[in-house]
């Protein structure tokens, strides 16, 4: 073995862990409003809006532009890059509304998923070319985490072992990337919940993937404290034909997490995969309140399980902008009390008006989309 | 991919709770496994030869010590004689040992062969029937097992291939424990020999633990029935640069922040050639370290825990009282570090502080 050549200095490593811990502070979690083009075609197409830059901008508009409130509950958010330059109706860039609440801004930059050849279908991550560029200039434009999405699914062969590997090894080259550049990277290993394996089957390979990620964190240097890692919960699969109780979910997971997440990494910002809102919610609540030891905060970095009823209620209708924000900021609040172990779903947070109807019924309604790909 | 059993709820809550008793609140590892070889250097020095009875003797003074003794030391390692030797009066040492309360554990590894093609690196051999020995060792009253792997640090060294194959056989060894109800420790030490700074070592040393922990995730050990037995993070010793507790303390926290997942119960630390005095302070120093440390930080110490009861017995009938009571002073101190209590009064023995360092050190 040849001589550590130190990969940062010990400022680069200061900043970088001051904005992970900023992101994650205690009741903050993330809003991942990263959707791709084609991925917001299917929202808006959903509640019958045409996908337009312009819808889109209106869209991300209600998001960013929500009460005061929003700081308490969001630490940072991630854009899609043609969402990092837009900006309101009167001008104000959304990054410039985000900062100034002290949310860190964050910036997706995977380029999807392509195939991997001799698999079962399996795929790796692409987006590595020129990204040492597209990281400085998104530093400069304001971005100070990165988030970059890999896709593992179980089946009676899959994940395979070069899946594995292939797609921790291309994390890490992520991460070593982003950091370089003075931006936190979250590590997003997702297995998928498609299939009908239990439990125990998900949280198995969940070890195994975490344990392998975190071997090529290691091998290619990657300052731990320095970046957040964003997992699927450990659930059964969709077509499971087993019910398990949110406290079943919450210890496999929190064990899945214990036995190869080392405690050097601040923050667990779990995806909601699928999850209807309500239940993210509250299995992200019975992860907090397992009492295994948890050295890492526990919290949310979710995207259509906050913004689901939002969606619904805005239906595209401008004067429906307030309705919108305030379902929006009810998801945000109930998710910073679960990231503490706090939501009580019996008590509902005051909201502006009732949202008995149509809040409720989005908040529970499965966001499962098969074989999903952003 | 499929998770097969590779054990029961059962035997998984046994290993656990052997493993929280072994380290829990204030206990150690008294590390009392030499071979025969080991031994001769130990009684060579304080002019005892090197014989069967001499070696009962003292691990006799040793295990019969009376009192806060088993406050201090939740388990002791023992040398395959030893598991079958007896007191004076014909008790078993297993009996003794276990009606204080203390765990029973035995080193299984048959010591260092080396790895051709490097430059003087070694793995460690011991595999072959190791299924059966754990079986006996269990009936003979064994619940936990040791096995030393080694590693060094140089120009060259420690080499991936090293760190791969020890990582490897490691592994092998810790899930044959556990298939056999034997609580696995497992021990990749990185000799201190050597001009390296702390930096280097808390270096090699991520790199080297986050391969074991690679290797016994693919070979699907139940961590929360482990124990890890590390090196603590120092400077080589032939060092220039001094380093203070508190660097070594934060230094070694830093790398197992880094690399050992939380469900491992304990880390007891090896002494590897520290004096007992810097030992101690060393580990207190890293219970002091104000990073969260999800695992207990204990000690699992030979030398450390010996040295001035060897001195002060000097193969003498008439001072085995003296003996157990040198023994037993580095116990309390070092139970008080495993909890960041202890605060040294000057009134360790010369012996503390004489360096136990041997080159190039093998048991």
């Amino acid at each position: 073995m040849t001589h550590q050549a130190p990969a940062l200095t010990p400022e680069q490593k200061k900043e970088l862990n001051e904005i992970a811990l900023q992101i994650i502070s205690p009741g903050k979690g993330i809003l991942a409003a990263d959707e791709s083009v084609g991925s917001m075609a299917k929202r808006l197409t959903q509640i019958g809006v045409e996908n337009t830059e312009e819808n889109r901008r209106f869209y991300r508009q209600i998001l960013m532009t929500a009460d005061d409130r929003v700081k308490t509950f969001i630490g940072g958010v991630i854009f899609f890059h043609e969402t990092l330059y837009q900006a309101t109706d009167d001008g104000t860039p959304f990054i410039n509304i985000i900062k100034e609440r002290n949310i860190v801004a964050g910036i997706k930059v995977d380029k999807g998923v392509v195939p991997l050849a001799g698999t079962n279908g399996e795929s790796t991550t692409q987006g590595l070319d020129g990204l040492a560029e597209r990281c400085a200039q998104y530093k400069k434009d304001g971005a100070d985490f990165a988030k970059w999405r890999c896709v593992l699914k179980i089946s009676a062969t899959t994940p395979s072992a070069l899946a594995i590997l292939e797609n921790a090894n291309v994390l890490a080259r992520y991460a070593s990337i982003c950091q370089q550049n003075g931006i936190v990277p979250i590590v997003e290993p997702e297995i998928l919940p498609d299939g009908e394996h239990d439990l125990k089957k998900c949280q198995y390979v969940t070890e195994k993937v975490l344990g392998a990620v975190y071997k090529a964190l290691s091998d290619h240097h990657i300052y731990l404290e320095g970046t957040l890692l964003k997992p699927n919960m450990v659930t059964p699969g969709h077509s499971c034909p087993t019910k398990y109780s949110p406290e079943e979910i919450a210890t496999a997971t929190v064990t899945a997490l214990r036995r190869t997440v080392p405690p050097a990494v601040p923050g667990v910002t779990f995806l909601s995969g699928g999850q209807s809102e309500e239940e993210a919610t509250i299995n992200l609540n019975a992860i907090n309140k397992c009492p295994l030891p948890k050295p890492w905060a526990l919290t949310f970095s979710f995207g259509r399980a906050l913004q689901a009823s939002a969606l619904n209620a805005w239906g595209g209708e401008k004067d429906n902008m307030q309705a919108a924000q305030d379902v929006f900021m009810k998801r945000a609040e109930v998710n910073s009390l679960a990231s503490l172990g706090k939501y009580e779903p019996s008590i509902e947070p005051s909201t502006e008006g009732e949202g008995e109807g149509e809040g409720e019924g989005a908040a529970n309604q499965s966001l499962y989309i098969e074989n999903h790909a952003y | 991919m499929s998770p097969q059993v590779s054990l029961s709820p059962e035997q998984k809550e046994e290993l656990a709770t052997i493993a929280n008793q072994i380290v829990a609140g204030g206990k150690g590892i008294l590390a009392a496994d030499e071979s025969v070889g080991t031994m001769g250097k130990r009684l060579k020095n304080i002019e005892v030869e090197n014989t069967d009875e001499n070696r009962r003797a003292f691990r006799q003074l040793l295990f019969s010590t009376e009192g806060e003794m088993a406050d201090c030391i939740g388990g002791i390692i023992f040398f395959h004689e030893t598991l079958f030797q007896s007191t004076d009066d014909g008790i078993p040492f297993t009996q003794l040992v276990k009606d204080k309360g203390i765990v029973v554990g035995i080193k299984v590894d048959k010591g260092v062969v080396p790895l051709s093609g490097t430059d003087g690196e070694t793995v460690t051999q011991g595999l072959d029937g190791l299924h059966e020995r754990c079986a006996q060792y269990s009936k003979a009253g064994a619940q936990f097992a040791k096995w030393r792997s080694v590693l060094k640090i140089g120009d060259n060294c420690p080499s991936p291939q090293a760190i791969r194959a020890n990582a490897e056989v490691l592994a092998r060894y810790a899930s044959i424990c556990q298939q056999n109800g034997l609580v696995p420790i497992v021990e990749p030490e990185i000799l201190p020999d050597g001009a390296h700074d702390l930096h280097r070592c808390q270096y090699v040393t991520e790199k080297v633990l986050s391969a074991v922990f690679k290797a016994l995730n693919e070979h699907n050990v139940y961590l929360e029935g482990t124990l890890l037995k590390p090196n603590m993070v120092t400077p080589g010793h032939c060092c220039v640069t001094k380093f203070t507790h508190e660097e070594i303390g934060m230094a070694t926290v830093t790398a197992l922040h880094r690399t050992i997942p939380p469900a491992v119960p304990g880390i007891c630390f090896l002494s590897g050639g520290q004096s007992e005095e810097d030992s101690s302070l060393n580990l207190n120093a890293v219970n002091l370290c104000p990073l969260s440390k999800p695992w207990r930080l204990t000690f699992s110490f030979g030398r450390a825990l010996q040295a001035s009861a060897l001195t002060a017995w000097a193969g003498k009938d008439e001072n085995i009282a003296l003996g157990q009571e040198a023994f037993l002073q580095r116990a309390k101190i070092n139970s008080l570090s495993s909890k960041g209590e202890y605060i040294p009064s000057g009134d360790t023995s010369e012996a503390s502080n004489f360096t136990l360092y041997a080159q190039n050190y093998i048991y």
